[in-house]
């Protein structure tokens, strides 16, 4: 692959190359569809990246890698953002001196995720600048804009991208030069990097002062375009629904916001000016709409059906057309499902057996909701399967409080099970309670990807690996057991149920590997052989 | 060459090889000048459940997703997702079953998509030359005899079966 070549790839693919040619010095991140190729094809192409216990770190190891004056990228799924909300919204304060590029990769219609919130809302929220590319050459080329963008305004850049522009690929034409690396340095800034208060107060000042800017320049120099046709139609859109949208209504004129935080309003304000009828269409929350309008600019907006999962070609005709009859179903396909040969199924067999009430976590488990186990009774966030089971143990009777078991896998466990123990530990409901890591030792529901809990980095390195059993007796839990492969479906019963009867804490990992990631691991033993 | 997009959805189960074959004809069109658009979902989809990928291609491609019913191309992989993906078809449009090529005439019954990719061939505007170089670097080198083989007579049989 070589400069000013023109490349086939995916939005993430185009992410991971921008972030290459921008002399990016260290990438961040922990998997979720669909941001997980991003950081896995950044170190294919030599960059540093890796894969942090949870998004809230990854975040926190590229703030501090841009407070040390170098560019850096952390990247996650729309969920993963409320993780690293914490950091977020103070970094918006302290800014940073190289640059801080944070992905969030939106999933409207839920492709792969329990819930479609759309974190536009962040930008305001949080007082960030957004930029929103509509296919992998924007993707590529923004990227570089939001590095610009950030080094000029010391400010971290939320990038925000979505399902459909981060796994379609389109051509992208890669630049001609690559952007020279900055040289890392620290300098002693305690009154723009410590958020005491004292020094807090004047930095939501000064940021606001450089959202004003922003704003400014957003209007005369933003990556925001205008394609004129007649008058008698004008629509403004972002991302990837200026694609539908161009396709479904090609005789009208566009406004094309690329930086969606601060909004270019004056720019807004004269296109529709400009036209006879201006209407506004976005995918997910009327983010948009809501603050043209609240700017005194009168445009239409889509019918609240439109709110709820995806656009297409299809929809946006429906909305211009102001079509609010009910939609047509797509025909069900087959639903995925645990793998047939999955050693985990077991697990829920048991817990299906004996009547659990389970607390659910995230990951491809999760399918243990389906037939034929139906055992799972609650999913919401990574981690909440044990902060949820202790809920309930605490209030239910003491027959159900004992059926209580919370399920959670390696990956998630390192993500945000560790406090969930912790709590556990500080304070027991009077049941005990069973904890159960379904161990298949990778991340797979994203594709097999490493944590801190494989041996292995992003690379594919060696690195230390953390042993659940033992920090789980660290932290004060009474009964820790490890069932391996070799062990029966009755040992799983036996324990289980004996657990269950007792009034301990008891820890149960069952320890078996996925089986595409051994399947792929014989793949790379071959390969690096030959 | 003026050419109008041309809309192709590739369907069948995870783990089927649905997004490779996707990946190889997106690249051919790419190969040969076309503006290319590909679309599916990942994630959930690769555990077994139905996946289907759309590859548009022709002189200037917007959205990467077909318009509903619009698909010119379904070429399915799997004999239980013929019927749940037939609304994409438009009226007229062509439907390239997964029984089209019979794995008994193929030196390598893994070479059955590609043969599948070479009855789709026959009614796309790809030289030959292209898609045999795209799927010689899309696979181990010692796999190009068997998928070339597998190519030829799946395009040998679209070009009797579909092609106008």
């Amino acid at each position: 692959m070589t400069l000013n070549e023109r490349l086939l790839l995916s939005g993430d693919e185009a992410v991971a190359l921008a972030a290459f040619d921008c002399n990016v010095a260290l990438g961040a991140g922990y998997p979720g569809t669909p941001s997980t190729e991003i950081l896995e094809y950044f170190a294919h192409l030599g960059g540093h990246a890796e894969w942090s216990p949870n998004e809230k770190v990854a975040f926190e190891v590229a703030l501090g890698a841009a407070f040390g004056s170098a560019r850096a990228l952390t990247t996650m799924k729309h969920v993963g953002l409320n993780v690293a909300a914490d950091p977020l919204f103070t970094a918006a304060y302290s800014g940073v001196n190289g640059a801080l590029i944070v992905v969030s990769a939106d999933d409207p219609g839920m492709a792969s995720s329990q819930n479609e919130q759309d974190n536009r809302r962040y930008a305001e929220a949080a007082g960030l600048p957004m930029l929103e590319p509509s296919d992998s050459q924007e993707a590529y080329d923004f990227f570089a804009l939001a590095v610009e963008i950030s080094e000029k305004w010391r400010i971290p850049v939320l990038f925000r991208m979505t399902t459909r522009v981060c796994h379609s690929k389109t051509i992208v034409r890669r630049r001609e030069e690559r952007m020279p690396a900055p040289t890392p340095a620290f300098d002693h800034d305690r009154r723009a990097r410590v958020m005491v208060p004292a020094n807090a107060r004047p930095a939501h000042q000064r940021l606001r002062k450089k959202l004003a800017e922003m704003a400014a320049w957003n209007d005369d120099h933003g990556p925001n375009k205008v394609v004129a046709s007649g008058p008698e139609l004008g629509i403004i859109t972002s991302g990837i629904s200026f694609m539908h949208t161009r396709e479904a209504a090609p005789q009208a004129s566009f406004l094309k916001i690329g930086m969606t935080y601060p909004l270019p309003m004056e720019m807004i304000r004269r296109f529709a000016a400009s036209v006879e009828r201006c209407m506004v269409i976005e995918e997910g929350d009327p983010v948009l709409a809501t603050a043209i309008r609240a700017a005194g600019i009168a445009v239409e907006s889509k019918a609240e059906m439109y709110r709820f999962g995806e656009l297409d070609v299809t929809r946006v005709r429906r909305i211009l057309r102001r079509d609010e009859s009910p939609e047509a179903a797509p025909l069900p396909g087959k639903p995925p499902q645990l793998c047939p040969g999955c050693p985990h199924r077991r697990v829920f067999e048991v817990l299906r057996d004996q009547d659990c009430i389970v607390a659910g976590d995230i990951g491809c488990y999760t399918l243990g909701v389906l037939p034929p186990f139906e055992a799972m009774d609650t999913c919401v966030c990574m981690g909440a399967s044990i902060g949820v089971g202790l809920g309930l143990r605490h209030v239910l009777p003491e027959e159900q409080a004992r059926r209580v078991v919370s399920v959670i896998g390696d990956s998630t466990f390192v993500h945000s099970g560790l406090t969930g123990l912790a709590e556990m530990v500080y304070n027991p409901p009077s049941t005990g309670h069973v904890v159960m890591i379904l161990d298949n030792s990778t991340t797979a529901m994203t594709g097999l990807q490493e944590h801190p809990g494989t041996g292995r980095t992003l690379l594919g390195e060696t690195a230390p690996k953390m042993s659940f059993e033992q920090v789980a007796q660290a932290m004060g839990v009474q009964q820790v057991h490890v069932l391996h492969g070799g062990s029966t479906v009755e040992d799983l019963e036996d324990l289980l149920a004996q657990a269950r009867r007792s009034n301990d804490l008891t820890l149960i990992i069952a320890r078996n590997p996925c089986l595409l990631s051994a399947k792929r691991d014989a793949r790379r033993g071959k390969e690096e052989k030959a | 060459m003026k050419q109008p997009v041309i809309n192709i959805k590739i369907a069948g189960l995870g783990g089927q090889g649905v997004i490779r074959a996707s990946d190889i004809l997106a690249e051919a069109a790419f190969r040969a000048g076309a503006d290319v658009k590909k679309s599916e979902l990942h994630g959930m989809s690769q555990r077994g459940g139905s996946v289907s990928s759309d590859v548009r291609f022709g002189d200037k491609v917007l959205s990467p997703m077909i318009p509903g019913g619009e698909t010119d191309y379904l070429l399915v992989l799997s004999p239980d997702q013929v019927e749940n993906n037939l609304p994409a078809l438009k009226p007229g449009g062509v439907l390239i079953r997964p029984e089209t090529v019979a794995e008994s005439a193929l030196r390598n019954k893994k070479s059955l998509n590609v043969a599948l990719l070479g009855a789709l061939s026959a009614c796309l505007p790809i030289p030959e030359e292209v898609w045999l170089e795209t799927i010689r670097q899309s696979f181990p080198e010692a796999l190009y005899a068997d998928n070339e083989q597998a190519f030829r007579l799946g395009r040998e049989q679209g070009a009797k079966q579909y092609a106008h």
